[in-house]
C-alpha cells in the first residue's frame, strides 16, 4: 500500500525542534537545510515561544555543505549561538541533508561538551521518523548527555517527587494546559511534580533531579513508553502508565485512584481531594444537564475523532460516558506502530460497558474524509479532528472542535482538556461551537 | 544588459546567484549597494553564524498551490509539508474575498522515509501521482522535490515525463531543493519555469488582458486598467491550468513586485514577445509617473495616461500634504523582500518620513529582462537620496535586533512573518500589512499613510509588551556590530 500523505497533521523527525522549544530557556541548534524549522513552526508552531521561530540558530546547509560535508559550517554556528543566545541549554538537532551526507554531529557537539558547555545532539533526519517517535529521542538524548552529567549525585530518592511525561509538546497544541492542570491535580494528592516543559516547569534545573524522582508517570497511548522503560533500567524509577488523556470525573479519578494502587499513596488523602474535585465537576454537569437534555433544537448524537491515539481515545471515553455522544468511528493519525495498535483497539472495545468502536489507523486525511464523507451520516454529528475538516464538516453538517493540528482556525494560550477542569472546559468549547450554528 | 537567461529546455532553472548574480549579505548605504551592483563588483558575504531561513520548496508551493484545478505532489518527507496548510489557508482567505466557493487545496506528500533514501523513492512517486490524479481528477499536477529527493538523486523529470504522457494531464516537475539556494525567491522562478515550459502554449491571438503577476493581494487593477480597455489577469494564483495556458496572449506584463516575478516577466517576453513593462514600481509619486507613462507607451494609449495622471494627482496632492504634515519628523526602519522592500523606501520617503535603514532580504543586481530602468533601489536612490543603514541580511533576526536596539526608529515595517516582534519587544510601533497592492499607485500612499498613522497611534500594546517582554539575546550581542557574524564587506571598491 502507498504511504502517501494527503492533509499532513504531524511533522517529520526533526519536529522535535519544539520539543526544546517547549522547555525553557533551551534552545535549539538545526543543522538542516533552510526551510525547515519555518515549515515545522508553520504546522504546530503556535508562537516563537521563548527563541523558537524565527530565532533558532540553523546551518541552512547549501550545495557546499552537501558536497564537502558541514562539520565545520555547524561548528561555526555552534560558536556563534554561544555568544549570540542567552541559553541554559543548547540542543543540536539534524535535518535530511547531514543525516543523508553522513556528518559526524556527535564528535562536533562533543568538542563543545568536553568544554563544559551546555550542549546535546540527537540525530532527527526527516525521513527517519515523524516528530511522535522523534520526541522521545530528544528527551532521552537531554538526559543522556546533559543530566547524566550535570545532576547532583545522591543516595536514594526524594519522596513523592515524580516526573511528569505528557502529551507532545506542540504536536499537542493544548500541551502547556494540560500540564497545569495534571500537576494541579498530581499535587492535590500530594505529589511533588516535574513537569519539564512550559510555564510552570523550573526549566533545566528541574531536569537535572529526574534521576531523584520516585517514579515516573507516562500519559500517552505509546510514544513514551521506551523513555519511561529506559529511565527504568537506567535510574531504577518505575513507571505508571496512563494510556490516554483521562479527560473530565470518571477517568481523571481513574487515573488518580491508579497512581495510588501503584505507588501506595496516602489513600485518605487522595480520595479527600478526588472527592472534592468530582463534587466540583458534577454539580457544574448537574447544574447544566437540564440544557442537554431539552435543547430541542438539534445537538451532536455521534461523534467522529481524527486524532492521535492519546486523544482519541481520552476524547472517545468522555464524549460517551459523561456526556452520552455515541462513538462512530474512530480514526487514528499518529501513524502508530503496529506492535501498540492491538492495546489501543482493546481500549475501543471495552469504551464503555456496553459499547464498543470501531477503530481505524490512516496517516492518510484525505482518504479518511473521503470515507466519512461517503457514510452520509443520518445524525447530527460532531467531529473532533482539526482545521483540515473544515468542508468535511460542512459537507455532513457537523459541528467541529479542532483538537489537533494544523488548529489554524483557534487560538491556544493556556487551555487544556486534561483532568476535571479540562472535561469543563471541552464541554463548553463543544456546546459554544454547536450553539454558534443557531442564528 | 540583454542576455537571454531563460532557457525554458533545461529541467531545472538555473538558480538566482548564478542566473543574475544575487546576493544575501552587504552592509552600506543603498547608494553604494547599487553602485556595487551597477559596476558588478557584488559578491557574496558568508555569515558565520546563522538563523533559520525560508526555502525555495515553500515559495514554489506559494505560487503553484493556488492554481484553481491543479493538485500539488511534494516529493519529500512529510516535514516538508509543514506549510501545506498556512498555503491552504491564504487560499482559503484568498477564495473568500473573491467570492470564489471554499475549497480545500489538494495537497500531497509523498512521504519519504528512511528506506527509500537508500532504494530510491521513485516508485512511490509515481504512485503517488496516479493517485492524486484518481482523487482530483485536476488539469495539471505540479511535482515539487525536496533536499531529500535531490540528494539521493530520483530522477523526477523522467517520473513526470512519463505520468503526463499515461494520465493525459501535464505532470510538471518543479525543482526547488532546499539547498540549492540561500535565495528562497529562487523558488519562485522555478515554480514560474515550469509553468513556462510545460503549461504555457504559443498564442493564438492577441487579447485585451494584462498579465499581472502577484500574490494574493486586492484587485486594484481593474479599476486602472477598464478606463484604458484592458483586463487584469492575476497569475499565478487563483488562475486556472486554461488561463495559464493562454498568458502568453496578453497585451502586457505588469510586475507588482520582481523579486517575485523578475524570471515569469523575462521568460513571456523572452520566449512569447509578451512585454513586461519596465520601470520602477508604482510606488511614490515619481515612481508611480514613470510606471504609468510606460504602461501608457506600451499600450499605445499615452495621452489617456497623462489625463489619467493629471486628474489623479489632482485628487490626491492636498491629501497627501496633510499626511505629510503629520508625518513631518518621525523615522522608520524597514525589513522586507528586495524589490517591494525598495518600493516601501520609496514610499516611506515621499510621505516625508526619515528612513534610518533597512534590512533587505537579498539583492538582485539586475532582473531578468536586464533593463536597468527596473532597477527599483537605484530609482528610490536617485530620487529620494541615499538610505544609510542598508544591510542584505536574508532574514537574521539577530542582526535586525541588534540594529533596531541602536536605530530606536519611532515605527518598523515589516512585510515578512517573524520580524514584527522585535520591533514590539523593543517597544516600537511595528506594522505588516499582507497586501502587496496597498501601497500601489496615487492612492496607495494615502492608504499606506493611513496605516501609519494608525500604527503610530496605537502604542499601548507594544508599550505594554515591551516592558514584560524577555530578550534571548545576550546582553554581548546586542554591544557588538550588527554585522560582526558578516565578517566584514567584501564588496569591490567603485570609486
Amino acid at each position: 500500500m502507498a504511504t502517501l500523505i494527503e492533509q499532513p497533521r504531524f511533522s517529520c523527525a526533526l519536529g522535535a525542534q519544539q520539543t526544546v522549544v517547549a522547555i525553557k530557556r533551551a534552545v535549539p541548534i538545526v543543522h538542516a537545510g533552510p526551510g525547515c524549522s519555518v515549515k515545522i513552526a508553520s504546522l504546530i508552531g503556535q508562537g516563537e515561544g521563548y527563541a523558537g521561530g524565527s530565532t533558532i540558530p540553523c546551518t541552512n546547509a547549501s550545495e557546499q555543505e552537501i558536497v564537502f560535508g558541514g562539520e565545520n559550517r555547524l561548528r561555526q554556528v555552534i560558536e556563534g549561538a554561544f555568544q549570540v543566545i542567552d541559553a541554559d541549554l543548547f540542543v543540536v538537532l539534524t535535518g535530511c541533508t547531514s543525516d543523508i551526507v553522513g556528518d559526524d554531529v556527535g564528535q562536533v557537539t562533543r568538542e563543545f561538551q568536553a568544554l563544559g558547555k551546555p550542549i546535546v545532539f540527537a540525530e532527527t533526519g526527516g525521513f527517519k521518523s515523524n516528530n511522535y517517535v522523534s520526541h522521545e529521542r530528544v528527551v532521552r538524548a537531554i538526559i543522556e548527555q546533559y543530566v547524566e552529567r550535570h545532576a547532583e549525585p545522591r543516595q536514594g530518592k526524594i519522596k513523592n517527587m515524580v516526573n511528569l511525561f505528557a502529551t507532545i509538546p506542540y504536536q499537542d497544541p493544548f500541551w502547556n494546559g494540560n500540564l497545569i492542570e495534571l500537576k494541579r491535580i498530581l499535587e492535590g494528592i500530594g505529589l511533588q511534580v516535574n513537569t519539564l516543559f512550559g510555564v510552570d516547569s523550573a526549566g533545566i534545573k528541574e531536569w537535572l533531579t529526574i534521576p531523584h524522582a520516585e517514579f515516573n508517570i507516562l500519559i500517552s497511548a505509546w510514544p513514551g513508553v521506551d523513555l519511561v522503560k529506559s529511565l527504568q533500567e537506567r535510574y531504577g524509577t518505575p513507571y505508571y502508565h496512563f494510556p490516554y488523556l483521562p479527560i473530565g470525573g470518571v477517568e481523571t479519578s481513574r487515573f488518580l485512584r491508579g497512581l495510588v494502587d501503584f505507588a501506595q499513596l496516602d489513600r485518605d488523602r487522595a480520595e479527600a481531594f478526588i472527592k472534592k474535585e468530582e463534587e466540583k465537576f458534577y454539580s457544574y454537569i448537574e447544574r447544566t444537564a437540564d440544557f442537554l437534555l431539552e435543547f430541542r433544537y438539534g445537538l451532536p448524537r455521534r461523534f467522529y475523532t481524527i486524532l492521535d491515539a492519546t486523544y482519541a481515545t481520552g476524547f472517545a471515553k468522555f464524549l460517551l460516558n459523561e456526556l452520552g455522544i455515541l462513538p462512530a468511528k474512530q480514526y487514528i493519525i499518529d501513524d502508530t506502530p503496529v506492535e501498540h495498535q492491538e492495546r489501543i483497539r482493546e481500549q475501543f472495545r471495552h469504551i464503555s460497558e456496553l459499547r464498543s468502536a470501531e477503530v481505524v489507523f490512516s496517516i492518510d486525511g484525505g482518504l479518511i474524509q473521503e470515507e466519512i464523507g461517503a457514510e452520509k451520516p443520518q445524525h447530527r454529528s460532531l467531529i473532533l479532528g482539526s482545521g483540515w475538516e473544515r468542508d468535511l464538516a460542512r459537507e455532513i453538517q457537523a459541528d467541529l472542535l479542532p483538537v489537533g493540528p494544523p488548529l489554524t482556525y483557534r487560538l491556544v494560550l493556556h487551555c487544556g482538556y486534561a483532568g476535571y477542569n479540562g472535561g469543563l472546559r471541552a464541554i463548553e468549547d463543544i456546546y459554544d461551537r454547536v450553539l454558534d450554528t443557531y442564528k | 544588459m540583454s542576455g537571454c537567461r531563460v532557457n525554458v529546455d533545461a529541467p531545472e532553472v538555473a538558480i538566482r546567484e548564478i542566473r543574475i548574480g544575487s546576493i544575501t549579505g552587504f552592509e552600506g548605504t543603498a547608494g553604494q549597494l547599487v553602485q556595487c551592483a551597477r559596476a558588478g563588483k557584488l559578491r557574496e558575504n558568508k555569515r558565520t553564524f546563522s538563523q533559520c531561513m525560508g526555502c525555495s520548496s515553500g515559495n514554489a508551493f506559494c505560487q503553484l498551490s493556488m492554481i484553481q484545478d491543479a493538485a500539488m505532489v511534494n516529493h519529500a518527507p512529510v516535514g516538508c509539508a509543514g506549510d501545506f496548510f498556512a498555503f491552504n489557508f491564504v487560499y482559503r482567505v484568498g477564495q473568500m474575498e473573491r467570492k470564489l466557493p471554499p475549497v480545500m487545496g489538494r495537497y500531497f506528500s509523498t512521504n519519504i522515509e528512511e528506506k527509500d533514501t537508500i532504494f530510491g523513492a521513485v516508485q512511490k512517486l509515481e504512485a503517488t501521482i496516479r493517485e492524486a490524479y484518481a482523487r482530483v481528477k485536476p488539469k495539471a499536477i505540479f511535482v515539487t522535490t525536496s533536499c531529500a529527493s535531490g540528494i539521493i538523486g530520483d530522477d523526477v523529470e523522467s517520473v513526470t515525463d512519463r505520468l503526463s504522457e499515461e494520465l493525459g494531464i501535464p505532470v510538471v516537475a518543479c525543482f526547488c531543493e532546499g539547498f540549492k539556494s540561500k535565495i528562497w525567491t529562487t523558488g519562485f522562478d522555478s515554480a514560474y519555469h515550469a509553468i513556462v515550459r510545460k503549461i504555457v502554449k504559443p498564442p493564438r491571438r492577441k487579447t485585451n488582458k494584462i498579465n499581472i503577476i502577484n500574490f494574493w493581494g486586492s484587485d486594484v487593477f481593474t479599476d486602472l486598467l477598464g478606463p484604458l480597455g484592458y483586463e487584469p489577469e492575476y497569475i499565478v494564483p487563483f488562475s486556472t491550468v486554461e488561463k495559464l495556458e493562454h498568458i502568453a496572449e496578453a497585451a502586457a506584463t505588469i510586475q507588482i513586485c520582481p523579486t517575485l516575478g523578475s524570471y515569469l516577466g523575462a521568460a513571456l517576453e523572452q520566449v512569447y514577445g509578451v512585454p513586461e513593462i519596465k520601470a520602477p514600481l508604482a510606488y511614490g509619486l515619481a515612481g508611480t509617473d514613470a510606471w504609468l507613462r510606460e504602461l501608457g507607451k506600451v499600450l499605445g494609449k499615452a495621452a489617456e495616461v497623462e489625463s489619467i495622471i493629471a486628474a489623479e494627482k489632482e485628487k490626491i496632492l492636498p491629501q497627501l500634504e496633510a499626511y505629510r504634515a503629520k508625518l513631518q519628523g518621525k523615522s522608520a526602519y524597514v525589513t522586507a523582500g528586495a524589490a517591494h522592500g525598495h518600493a516601501l523606501l520609496a514610499l516611506l520617503r515621499e510621505l516625508g518620513l526619515q528612513v534610518q535603514g533597512a534590512a533587505i532580504f537579498h539583492h538582485d543586481p539586475v532582473y531578468d529582462n536586464g533593463d536597468p530602468r527596473s532597477d527599483m533601489l537605484a530609482h528610490t536612490v536617485k530620487t529620494y537620496g541615499d538610505i544609510p543603514n542598508y544591510n542584505v541580511c536574508n532574514k537574521q533576526a539577530f542582526e535586525l535586533v541588534n540594529i533596531l536596539h541602536r536605530v530606536r526608529p519611532d515605527l518598523l515595517i515589516a512585510r515578512h512573518g517573524g520580524m514584527t516582534l522585535w520591533g514590539a519587544k523593543l517597544g516600537i510601533p511595528t506594522l505588516l500589512i499582507g497586501d502587496e497592492h496597498l501601497g500601489f499607485g496615487y492612492q496607495g500612499l494615502l492608504r499606506y499613510a493611513e496605516r501609519i498613522l494608525e500604527t503610530l497611534d496605537n502604542r499601548e500594546f507594544v508599550t505594554n509588551l515591551a516592558k514584560h517582554s524577555t530578550m534571548p539575546y545576550t546582553r554581548w550581542w546586542l554591544d557588538q556590530d550588527p554585522y560582526t557574524f558578516l565578517g566584514g564587506c567584501a564588496h569591490g571598491n567603485v570609486d
